[in-house]
C-alpha cells in the first residue's frame, strides 16, 4: 500500500524491526501448536515439558513488542495506515501470545493422555490443527505484507477448523456414552479440540485487525461458519 | 451541542448553485458524522446492568459509507472555485472549501502547496501583493467578499488574522491590543476599553505577564509573547473568523500548548482557520483538515478520517511522512 519509504529512514527500520517481532511470535506459535500436536500424538512428555517451557519466549517477545509500540507512538508519532499498523501489531502480539498459551494447555494434557487407549478423534485431530496452524501463518504473512485479500481468504477457512470441532465433538460423545470408562480422557481430548478451534477463531480475529490495518475499514459483519453450539 | 442546529438544511444551496458538488456533499457527510458523533459523547446511554446480552449488535455504518440527506448548517465562509495567480503562475486552482463556525479548520501540506495563499483570500490580503489575481467566490455568510460594496477594512475586522511571524505595532502593550476597538469604537470610554485589553490579553494567554508592564513596548516582549500580543490584538475586535497562518512556529511548547489551548475555547464563538506545518497541531486542534498539493485542494475531510484513513493516496504520503 506504501508507496514508498518514509523520509526518515529510521522510522522504516522500526515499523520493520515490529513486524519481524510479530512475525517471530507467529512462528514461535506455529511450532508450539506443531509440537503440542506431535508430543500428543507421539505420548511425548518431555516434549510437552518443552513446549511449556518455551512458551515463556512468546510472552517475553509480547513484551517486547508492546514497549517498542509505545515507544514508537512516542517518538515517530505514526499516521492514518502506519498509525493502524503499529495499533494492529499491539493487539496481534496479545492474541499470538493467547494462541501460545493454548498450545501450552495443549501440552499439559499430554502427561494425562499417556495412558489413553485408543481413541479414534486423535486421528482427526492433528490434521485439525495443522489447519488452525496454517492459519496463524497466513494471516501473520497478509499482516507483514498488508495483504487484506489474504486477511479474508483465512477468514473463510475458520468454517473449516469448525467443522472439524463439531464433528471431533460429536465423536468423542458418542465414546463417552458407550464406555463411561473413556470418559476422562475423552475429556482431555475434547478440550484439545476446544483450544484449536479457538486458534481459529484468534486467526480469524488477527485477520479482521488485518483487513482494517491495510484498508482502514472494517470487515463487517462477515459470514460466519454457524456457531458451534455443540459447547 | 445542539442537534437541532445541526439539522438544519443548507439554505444558500437552493439559492446559490454551488457547482463543486463532490466537495460539498462531502462536507455535509462529515457534518452528520460529527453531529452523530457529538451525539454519541453525550448521548451514550450508561450501561445496563446485569448480565451482558449475548446478541451481538450491528454495528452502525461508518459515517463516509452512508448516503445520507445533505444536512448541515449554512457555513461561516465558502469558497467556490477560487483560484489565485501571482503574475502568470497558478498559485491555487479551483479551490472548493467551507469553513463553519464552530469547527477549526486546518489546511497542511507541504510548503508552495496554496494553503497559506488560500488563507489570504479569506479576507482579501491578496490584494495587498501586486500581480496577484483571485479568480472564483468567497462568501463571508452568503455576501461575496469581493463585491464592490464590500468594505474591505471591516471585512479585515471581521475576518482576523493572526501571521507566522509577530508583527506588533512599534508602540505599547496597552495600546497594540486597544488601537482596533478604538478605531471600531467598540468600546464607550477608557474602562470599557481597559476591559477589553485586558480580557483580549488574558484569552491570548499573555495577561500574567505583561498586566504589570502595559506601556512597556509591544515589541521589547519575546518572540511567544509577540504572537500571542498579536493574537490579543485580533481578538480585541471581536472577530468572526480568525485565520492563523503557522501561529506557533515561533513559540515553545508551552506557549503553543496555550495557543491551542485557546483554540478550543474560541472555538465556540469564531470560525477559525489555520494554516500549520505541524501535522500533530492540526490533529490536535482542528476538526476539519484540507490538505493541499501544487495549488490543488486534494482531499477535505474530518481530521479524525484524514489521520487515520485518508482517501486519498497523497494524503496518505504527505501525513505518514513519506513526501519528500
Amino acid at each position: 500500500m506504501a508507496t514508498q519509504g518514509h523520509t526518515l529512514k529510521a522510522f522504516d527500520e522500526d515499523l520493520d524491526r515490529l513486524r519481524a517481532l510479530i512475525s517471530e511470535m507467529g512462528g514461535l506459535a506455529e511450532h508450539a501448536i506443531g509440537e503440542a500436536m506431535r508430543c500428543l500424538v507421539d505420548r511425548d512428555v518431555d516434549g510437552a515439558h518443552r513446549v511449556i517451557e518455551d512458551d515463556k519466549k512468546l510472552d517475553a517477545l509480547e513484551i517486547e513488542t508492546e514497549k517498542r509500540v509505545v515507544q514508537l507512538i512516542a517518538l515517530r508519532a505514526p499516521m492514518a495506515g502506519d498509525l493502524r499498523d503499529v495499533v494492529a501489531a499491539l493487539k496481534i502480539s496479545g492474541v499470538v501470545e493467547r494462541i501460545g498459551d493454548y498450545a501450552k494447555n495443549i501440552s499439559k494434557r499430554v502427561a494425562v493422555l499417556e495412558d489413553a487407549g485408543k481413541i479414534e478423534p486423535l486421528s482427526l485431530l492433528p490434521e485439525m490443527a495443522r489447519i488452525a496452524s496454517q492459519m496463524v501463518h497466513e494471516v501473520l504473512n497478509a499482516f507483514v505484507n498488508r495483504d487484506a485479500e489474504a486477511a479474508l481468504r483465512v477468514c473463510e477457512r475458520d468454517k473449516a477448523v469448525d467443522d472439524f470441532y463439531d464433528s471431533i465433538f460429536r465423536t468423542l460423545l458418542t465414546h463417552m456414552m458407550e464406555d463411561t470408562h473413556s470418559i476422562r480422557h475423552a475429556t482431555h481430548l475434547l478440550f484439545v479440540a476446544k483450544n484449536l478451534e479457538r486458534v481459529g477463531d484468534h486467526a480469524t480475529n488477527i485477520a479482521e485487525m488485518v483487513y482494517y490495518a491495510a484498508t482502514g475499514r472494517h470487515m463487517g459483519e462477515r459470514v460466519k461458519g454457524a456457531d458451534s453450539v455443540a459447547a | 451541542m445542539t442537534m437541532t442546529q445541526e439539522k438544519q438544511p443548507i439554505t444558500t444551496n437552493s439559492a446559490v448553485p454551488f457547482p463543486s458538488t463532490a466537495i460539498a456533499a462531502d462536507a455535509a457527510r462529515d457534518d452528520a458524522g460529527i453531529a452523530k458523533e457529538d451525539a454519541a459523547w453525550t448521548d451514550r446511554p450508561e450501561p445496563a446492568a446485569g448480565p451482558a446480552p449475548i446478541t451481538v449488535e450491528t454495528p452502525s455504518p461508518e459515517p463516509q459509507d452512508t448516503a445520507e440527506p445533505a444536512a448541515g448548517r449554512t457555513p461561516k465562509m465558502r469558497a467556490d472555485r477560487v483560484s489565485v495567480f501571482y503574475g502568470d503562475k497558478q498559485a491555487l486552482k479551483d479551490v472548493s472549501i467551507e469553513v463553519h463556525d464552530d469547527r477549526v479548520t486546518a489546511f497542511i501540506g507541504p510548503s508552495g502547496c496554496g494553503k497559506s495563499t488560500f488563507l489570504r483570500c479569506l479576507n482579501r490580503m491578496n490584494d495587498t501583493i501586486a500581480g496577484a489575481r483571485v479568480a472564483g467566490q468567497i462568501e463571508l455568510d452568503g455576501h461575496d467578499i469581493n463585491a464592490p460594496d464590500m468594505d474591505v477594512v471591516q471585512l479585515r475586522a471581521r475576518v482576523g488574522m493572526v501571521f507566522q511571524k509577530p508583527n506588533p505595532f512599534p508602540k505599547s502593550i496597552y495600546e497594540n491590543v486597544a488601537y482596533g476597538p478604538r478605531i471600531h469604537g467598540l468600546a464607550q470610554g477608557k474602562s470599557e476599553l481597559d476591559g477589553i485589553v485586558e480580557k483580549s490579553l488574558r484569552r491570548a494567554g499573555l495577561w500574567d505577564e505583561v498586566k504589570d508592564r502595559l506601556q512597556e513596548s509591544g515589541t521589547a516582549l519575546s518572540g511567544g509573547q509577540q504572537q500571542r500580543l498579536c493574537i490579543a490584538r485580533a481578538i480585541a475586535v471581536d472577530p468572526e473568523v480568525i485565520l492563523m497562518d503557522e501561529p506557533c512556529s515561533a513559540l515553545d511548547p508551552i506557549a503553543t500548548a496555550k495557543i491551542e489551548e485557546l483554540i478550543h475555547e474560541l472555538r465556540g464563538r469564531y470560525a477559525i482557520a489555520i494554516v500549520t506545518h505541524n501535522m500533530q497541531q492540526a490533529a490536535r486542534v482542528s476538526q476539519r483538515t484540507a490538505f493541499f498539493h501544487l495549488g490543488e485542494l486534494i482531499e477535505y475531510n474530518r481530521t479524525s478520517d484524514i489521520f487515520t484513513n485518508p482517501r486519498e493516496q497523497r494524503t496518505q504520503d504527505y501525513i505518514t511522512g513519506r513526501y519528500g
